[in-house]
């Protein structure tokens, strides 16, 4: 802003104060996971890499972070499909139940997990369906499609439907419009869409407590192990490196979503 | 708009089939379950006479009571406590970051993008009678014995939730002043509105919808949470999402416990009610 004061407050020590206290405890299990003691006690007993040298031994650990990649994997993919539908729909066409279809779509985001939790819990016994990787899959599908909905939706209503008329009007489809025109612009944003609903799968734990078979995926299994004191450096540690992935995505998906204003 | 009609059952049909076998359906089965007569765990075949028992059960228990009390009154508090922290960093990341706004945005969000059940370990660790702020607290020489409150109580709970949220918290609020018009801050400048007339009577208005959608975004999850109160709150901290779970592994009582998630569900779709009425969605969602 030019040309007018600001108030006095120190608003940029407040900002950096507030990064330093988000950024400390962080930092502490960073420590921590170098620390040769199971405690996270000052002063602090001396470094040591053994903890990541046993993540890699640690079988059942890797098994569960690979069982969460696949989840994330398969909700994401098909959570963003189920938003990118929903968002042509509720933009592209004028129906009864269009504001329906958004409701059921955006809903997820307002229902707490222990509900749905307890929801889907409930639809897979009454359908006989055992839990499994399958189980959470859904469950991962359904609490993502608000994310893909409302990320898809916002920059979907920025583009001019003229596009695809237009491409229609040269021969193509309306699948081919979709796919040759829109999908091209939006790509970048289907992208961040897809690393979003990921994440918020790779992350989730409250819903998957209810819907995880024998095979659990990385949260739960941490969650199940913390009860041991002496395993709390492995599982940090182990937490520690998947944490690096996702933060790269975190990234990743801000520089994606700031292109698209460009 | 040529050729399309014909493919709306493509477009919309698969979203809509999917969502209502996999949302509606499976929120309509606990309403079912709740009304349904037994204890314990019971299968598709074990009868479903109606019943209001679980009901009346739930709303005579005063300790069920008490805890859904108690974690509205929670949850209010981390929402409140998120909203006010996160306030002015949204203002500082509109109004003051200038260029590096964008920079600035990253840094503040990557802390939520470490896992959620990390981040409650780090608070877990710090808070311990033998964790990092105990034992800083000793070698520093500030206590000669831990303080036990810190760890296994509401006061942990609180703040390792408001911690989780702050910074997404800020992100409705980012958005909300993003959209103030400048023209709005210098007309009031050329008024002679000063630095804090232009706060309180331009800006706290105009970012009000996105304060009190980060209030709501807040809320609806945390008072439903049971994994942070399970590691860090200790049996004073339970909250309500505690015995609903509860009710669904250790003490199986799926009837009972549906009871107790029905009135959770209506409790938040009430209160996403009263949100929809004070905010004006479209202005939030741009």
């Amino acid at each position: 802003m030019i040309g007018i004061g600001h108030t006095r407050v120190p608003l940029r020590g407040f900002f950096v104060a507030m990064l330093v206290l988000l950024y400390l405890p962080i930092g502490l299990l960073f420590v921590f996971s170098f620390n040769a003691a199971t405690t996270l006690s000052f002063p602090l007993s001396g470094f040591t890499t053994e903890w990541y040298a046993s993540v890699i031994g640690n079988g059942p650990m890797l098994a569960a972070a690979r069982n969460s990649l696949v989840v994330a994997v398969a909700s994401a993919t098909l959570a963003t499909t189920i938003g990118a539908l929903v968002a042509l729909a509720v933009l592209r066409f004028s129906f009864r139940g269009r504001g329906l279809l958004l409701a059921m779509a955006g809903l997820p985001l307002l229902v707490p997990y222990v509900v749905l939790g307890v929801a889907f819990f409930l639809l897979f016994v009454t359908l006989d369906i055992h839990r499994s990787l399958l189980t959470v899959m859904i469950g991962h599908t359904v609490v993502a499609v608000p994310f893909a909905t409302l990320i898809l939706l916002a920059r979907l209503s920025g583009l001019d439907p003229a596009l695809e008329d237009a491409a229609m009007d040269l021969g193509a489809s309306y699948p081919a419009a979709v796919r040759r025109v829109v999908l091209p612009i939006m790509g970048p944003t289907v992208l961040a869409a897809w690393l979003t609903c990921f994440i918020v799968s790779f992350d989730e734990i409250a819903l998957a407590i209810f819907l995880v078979g024998g095979d659990p995926t990385f949260p739960v299994f941490l969650y199940g192990q913390l009860r041991f004191a002496q395993r709390l450096p492995v599982l940090i540690a182990g937490a520690v490196l998947l944490m690096l992935g996702t933060i790269a995505l975190t990234v990743l998906i801000t520089r994606l979503q700031d292109r698209r204003s460009d | 708009m040529i050729g399309r009609r014909g493919l709306l059952k493509f477009v919309a049909g698969p979203p809509f089939v999917v969502l209502a076998a996999f949302f509606i359906v499976p929120l309509v089965l606990i309403a079912a379950f709740s009304f349904r007569e037994g204890s314990g765990v019971l299968g598709p075949s074990d009868g479903w006479a109606p019943t209001t028992e679980h009901y009346a059960e739930v709303l005579s228990t005063p300790a069920f009571m008490r805890l859904l009390g108690l974690s509205v009154l929670t949850a209010s508090i981390i929402a409140v406590l998120a909203t006010v922290l996160a306030y002015p960093v949204a203002y500082f990341l509109t109004f003051r970051a200038g260029r590096r706004a964008p920079l600035y945005l990253i840094l503040l969000l990557i802390p939520f993008a470490v896992s959620y059940l990390l981040r409650v370990m780090a608070w877990k660790l710090m808070l311990g009678p033998e964790g990092g702020i105990n034992s800083l607290l000793a070698a520093l020489g500030l206590t000669d014995e831990p303080l036990q409150l810190l760890l296994y109580s509401r006061p942990a709970v609180i703040i390792t939730l408001v911690y989780i949220w702050i910074p997404f918290a800020a992100l409705p609020i980012y958005a909300a002043m993003q959209r103030i018009e400048r023209h709005h801050l210098e007309a009031a400048a050329d008024l002679g509105a000063g630095p804090w007339a232009r706060f309180w009577r331009v800006t706290v208005p105009l970012s009000l919808p996105g304060a009190l959608a980060t209030f709501f975004l807040v809320f609806i999850p945390t008072v439903g949470e049971y994994v942070t109160p399970d590691l860090v709150g200790g049996t004073d901290g339970i909250m309500y999402g505690n015995i609903i779970q509860g009710f669904f592994t250790r003490s199986a009582n799926w009837p009972l416990g549906s009871a107790m998630a029905m009135i959770m569900l209506v409790l938040t779709l009430v209160v996403v009610a009263i949100a929809l009425r004070i905010i004006d969605v479209r202005r939030v969602a741009g």
